[in-house]
């Protein structure tokens, strides 16, 4: 539990107090704490269910199923390798273990210097590419270990 | 009530209407199989095994959720069902350690004893299988998440009738597990052990630790008892394998309905602890030696009656104890009475609720809990004083939630903010020992308001006027001087009480142990009848009993005052009645109770004491004293399980058999009756209680010759009017609740339905009275004292279990942060808790449970005991000490300048 101790809870009161007494406004109330902190801060979601009375085991239900939310902080560059069947039979096994090589991490990690995450996705819909992964909104496919290295340094730098 | 004929099997069934098919066929003696399902739960249709076909439906309908139709015609076993629950059970095997060997379910697993019925083998979709390592970081219960089908029996189980929430489902398919939030340990979790989640729980996925490797199902037998705990009462089984408890269940009681408490379920293996007494002891030059038993009862004999004998029987004192049954208290009052001749004989009750009884008794004529435990659950408004409920009388804690879901309000008044104050409507957080004046200022909200019941007043009370005279002077405004509670809050408060349905009010020790502690029953009295919230069900004034046996002790007449069933030893009736019973010319004097049993043996009027199962070296007021106090004997005998702290004073140790190990009956603070029975055999030569008396009886030249205790519970029932249909016969299963005058009466489930047992309620005016120590310069802060859920009492028996011992080691001192930081304390640290009577050292608590100037300790540990610091000082009716306030300061260990 390396999180930050201290997060200004200003931006989540500030969602609750538009949300907390409609029924069923849970998700609502999560995605806009992500859209506001990038991830959902685990004092973020003790006031969210001190405020609306959810157990925190239940919210911890609801963001465990949801892919889309996240509990740790998330690097300044998401990578998503591809996984998907073209990519799967083009070696998109491989890129992610190169990935995961050359930053240290595994998937659904990230970088300690809060630089890169690392997910690894079913499909992009890229198969005329494979193997293809995603860095941010940018689609980069035909890899070869040589083109990972040099897109990571790239990001690296920016 | 709407009934629906439907068929099932081709067999014509009735059923409810709103029953499901399960529920029908089930009572039709057909039995569907089920993973998801419980009976105590939310039906979720989710395992899908209890599938059935109904025609006219497409598709297999979830019988445990599919409500009876009339006409329906339902199939439980054609081809596609059998096929539908094969496939369910392939899937969960696939995912399944077929470990059957060696896991402890074996046996009493439904996932196995399905299989075998549907010859289901496990290798039909080879896959992937869960690798989750045990999860084992708490003392009490492992969780094995491999052996878990998700069923999510356990997570209603936490939510719906536990009310903690300490777990839900996480993550997504294949990965779902059932976890804490952020999946850290239980302990870290709102988990407050109560395992009934194991209980719940199909298959072999959540294990009790004390009970592994020990047998299986097959291998033990089921013996139905009762905890001896507290005193709710709670029906459970004893797993009883080779004349040994190895493991315990609940039962289906009338108090518990299938739940238990850490305690309850956790905090048995004391049974078994090698402290446990075994031989009689005397102590010969000042050291223990073993004796048999005829040396040490002869000897026991000779000392009480050569003291009787030189100094007259009032220099005995007799301290009977609310954790062994009904019939051994009825003996020892017996013995006190009429072997020896004196009304000396009391017991702890003294420490929780004489103040009830006393104050009970005066406003309605009967001293005990009105209503019963299961009504709480269907009261509107519950207003709970003094009572940290959710920790004393965990069960209990768990009728409130449950009615917190059903839609009533709930109203707190405690010093701390409790679990149970955080789940209020309204917590009044008043300062220990101004509970009249908060009680008084709800009732003036009241009358002002017009909210009281004038129908109820005029019909059944007395003593109004005087009331509403006296209510003139406490607005909330004066009582937020004396509380610290805002005036509004209280304003709220009163309103929702007064203008419930059904309110009931809960206390406990808060109301009194006080040197107002009667006066503080009499006020709940007052608010109760004020608006007419009793004698209907789920009302009423309900004091939550302390120890397992506490209002049986009392009901059998362990008390100075009164015969068994509160017959007065000064009215010359009932003793005449008793003489002429007992055989003997009986005194009339009012004997003495606890706290001045132990300043007349300090002031060597008392020189012999008898003390069965009780603990006074933990539990009294300032220990000091009573130490001084019982090194002054020249005889002290101790009958008891454990070498206690008292124990070790005396010159006389006998071994008693726990109850699991005799027969007997526990009266609950619902006043049931309930019975215990014989699992195993008492350790080395340990008797059971009560026929030790007998036996000393004898020795001292008077027969008490009784074959079992269904014998006495027998004699108890020709003495006592409100025993007087109650017998052994009568007791299987759920008990008697008293009053139950004769043979043919069912019980009572609530007192003063149309009348009160004095014929009309009496209101008492009372005004607000300062405890007897108040914080001054030298003692700035109120200490104020009381239980934790993991141990009980003075912890003879739940810190020899070793779990609840391995989670709660110790004691400790709770203080506000504000508070902490201006005397430099920091949390963990060691600090010396000092007042008029003593010091000692303990480890800080920084947490703002407690306000700015109130600091608590748990009386539990002898070694940093809490009643060195307690204030004997005594409420005049009851006699009861003021346990919950006294003057204290607080400095860093070894830097105080005590003694």
């Amino acid at each position: 539990m390396s999180q930050p101790q201290t997060i200004n809870l200003d931006a989540v009161r500030e969602i609750l107090s538009r949300h907390k007494d409609t029924k069923g406004a849970l998700i609502t109330v999560l995605q806009e704490i992500q859209e506001a902190y990038g991830y959902l801060p685990r004092p973020a979601l003790s006031e969210v269910s001190a405020a609306m009375g959810v157990p925190l085991s239940k919210i911890f239900g609801v963001v465990t199923f949801y892919a889309q939310f996240h509990l740790k902080p998330r690097g300044k560059h998401v990578i998503r390798v591809c996984l998907g069947t073209a990519c799967h039979v083009r070696g998109g096994e491989r890129m992610l273990e190169k990935v995961g090589e050359i930053l240290g991490i595994g998937p659904g990690e990230t970088t300690d210097d809060q630089k890169f995450t690392l997910e690894r996705v079913a499909c992009l819909g890229a198969c005329g590419l494979a193997p293809a992964l995603m860095i941010g909104d940018q689609t980069y496919g035909r890899l070869t270990g040589k083109r990972v290295e040099e897109l990571i340094k790239q990001y690296r730098e920016n | 009530m709407t009934t629906v004929n439907l068929w099932i099997d081709g067999k014509n069934v009735t059923a409810r209407q709103g029953m499901t098919v399960m529920e029908a066929a089930e009572e039709a003696g057909i039995r569907i199989p089920h993973l998801c399902y419980h009976p105590l739960l939310e039906k979720t249709g989710a395992c899908r095994l209890c599938v059935v076909e109904i025609e006219g439906a497409r598709a297999l309908q979830s019988s445990c959720t599919v409500p009876v139709a009339e006409g329906m015609r339902v199939h439980t076993m054609t081809q596609r069902v059998i096929n539908a629950r094969k496939t369910v059970l392939e899937l969960l095997l696939a995912n399944h350690p077929t470990e059957c060997l060696t896991c402890e379910k074996a046996g009493d697993c439904a996932l196995q004893d399905y299989a075998y019925e549907y010859n289901v083998r496990s290798d039909v979709y080879p896959g992937k299988k869960k690798e989750y390592p045990l999860e084992d970081n708490n003392p009490f219960f492992t969780r094995d998440h491999n052996k878990c089908i998700v069923c999510g029996r356990c997570i209603r189980m936490c939510a719906d009738i536990q009310g903690q929430y300490a777990i839900d489902y996480a993550y997504r398919g294949f990965s779902t597990r059932v976890l804490t939030a952020y999946d850290e340990s239980l302990v870290d979790s709102p988990c407050v052990f109560c395992g009934n989640c194991i209980s719940v729980c199909p298959v072999g996925a959540l294990t009790p630790k004390w009970e592994r490797g020990k047998g299986r199902k097959w291998q033990y037998e089921k013996v139905r008892s009762v905890c001896p705990y507290c005193g709710v009462g709670c029906q459970i089984y004893l797993h009883v394998k080779d004349s040994k408890v190895i493991g315990v269940s609940a039962a289906d009681g009338p108090a518990n309905r299938g739940l238990l408490c850490v305690k309850g379920r956790f905090g048995q293996d004391f049974l078994e602890h090698p402290d446990r007494l075994t031989k009689p002891l005397i102590r010969v030059d000042g050291r223990f030696v073993e004796a048999e038993w005829e040396e040490a009862l002869s000897l026991v004999a000779e000392k009480l009656s050569a003291i009787r004998d030189k100094y007259g029987p009032d220099a005995l004192g007799f301290l009977s104890s609310a954790k062994v049954t009904n019939e051994e208290n009825y003996l020892m009052q017996k013995l006190a009475r009429a072997v020896f001749g004196t009304n000396n004989v009391d017991h702890c009750a003294r420490l929780c609720h004489a103040s009830s009884v006393a104050g009970l008794a005066a406003s309605f004529g009967s001293g005990a809990m009105t209503n019963s435990i299961e009504e709480i659950e269907n009261a509107d408004v519950i207003f709970v004083i003094g009572s940290n409920t959710k920790e004393a009388h965990p069960v209990i804690g768990t009728y409130i939630t449950r009615a917190i879901s059903k839609g009533a309000r709930l109203i707190v008044a405690d010093p701390r903010k409790t679990d149970l104050a955080a789940c209020a409507d309204v917590h009044l957080q008043h300062l220990p020992g101004s509970d009249v004046a908060l009680l008084n200022a709800m009732m003036h909200v009241i009358l002002r308001d017009r909210l009281h019941n004038e129908d109820f007043i005029r019909n059944r009370t007395e003593g109004f006027t005087e009331l509403k005279e006296m209510l003139e002077e406490y607005s909330p405004e004066v009582a937020e001087g004396i509380t610290g509670v805002p005036a509004d809050k209280m304003e709220i408060a009163a309103r929702i009480f007064a203008t419930a349905k059904k309110g009931t009010i809960l206390y406990s020790m808060g109301i009194t142990q006080h040197t107002t502690g009667t006066d503080n029953v009499m006020s709940i009295a007052n608010l109760a009848m004020l608006t007419g919230h009793i004698g209907r069900e789920s009302t009423g004034v309900n004091p939550l009993r302390g120890q397992n046996n506490v209002q049986g002790a009392c009901d059998m007449g362990a008390l100075p005052n009164v015969f068994p069933g509160y017959q007065r030893v000064d009215d010359p009736t009932a003793r005449g009645k008793f003489e002429k019973a007992w055989g003997r010319a009986l005194p009339d004097k009012v004997g003495l109770t606890v706290v001045e049993m132990m300043n007349a043996a300090r002031a060597g009027q008392i020189r012999g004491m008898f003390i069965m199962g009780e603990n006074p070296m933990v539990s009294d007021p300032d220990i000091s004293h009573v130490k001084e106090s019982l090194e002054q004997l020249e005889f002290l005998v101790v009958l008891d399980i454990f070498p206690t702290e008292t124990a070790q004073l005396a010159h006389v140790v006998l071994p008693a058999a726990a109850y699991a190990e005799k027969e007997g009956t526990f009266t609950n603070t619902e006043r049931r009756v309930q019975r215990i029975y014989r699992a195993v055999p008492p350790p080395g030569q340990a008797r059971p209680d009560w026929l030790v008396l007998c036996q000393i009886a004898k020795a001292a030249g008077y027969e008490m010759d009784y074959d079992s205790p269904a014998d006495i519970l027998a004699e108890v029932a020709t003495l006592t009017p409100s025993y007087g249909g109650i017998s052994y016969e009568r007791l299987d299963g759920e008990g008697l609740q008293w009053p139950c005058p004769d043979p043919g009466h069912p019980g009572t489930r609530y007192l003063h339905k149309d009348k009160f047992t004095r014929g009309l309620g009496r209101f008492y005016p009372v005004a607000f009275k300062e405890p007897a120590e108040w914080p001054d310069k030298d003692y700035p802060l109120i200490l104020s004292t009381g239980r934790v859920l993991y141990h009980y009492h003075t912890g003879s028996m739940s810190r020899r279990a070793r779990a609840l011992d391995e989670l709660v080691p110790g004691g400790y001192v709770e203080i506000h942060p504000k508070t902490a930081e201006a005397l430099g304390i920091a949390d963990g640290q060691m600090v010396r808790v000092e007042t008029r009577r003593g010091w000692v050292d303990t480890k800080a608590r920084v947490t703002d449970t407690v306000s700015q100037r109130v600091i608590f300790m748990p009386f539990h540990f002898a070694e940093a005991a809490a009643n060195v610091l307690t204030n004997p000082a005594l409420d005049p009716v009851a006699k009861i000490p003021e346990l919950k306030v006294c003057a204290a300061r607080v400095t860093l260990a070894g830097k105080g300048d005590a003694q």
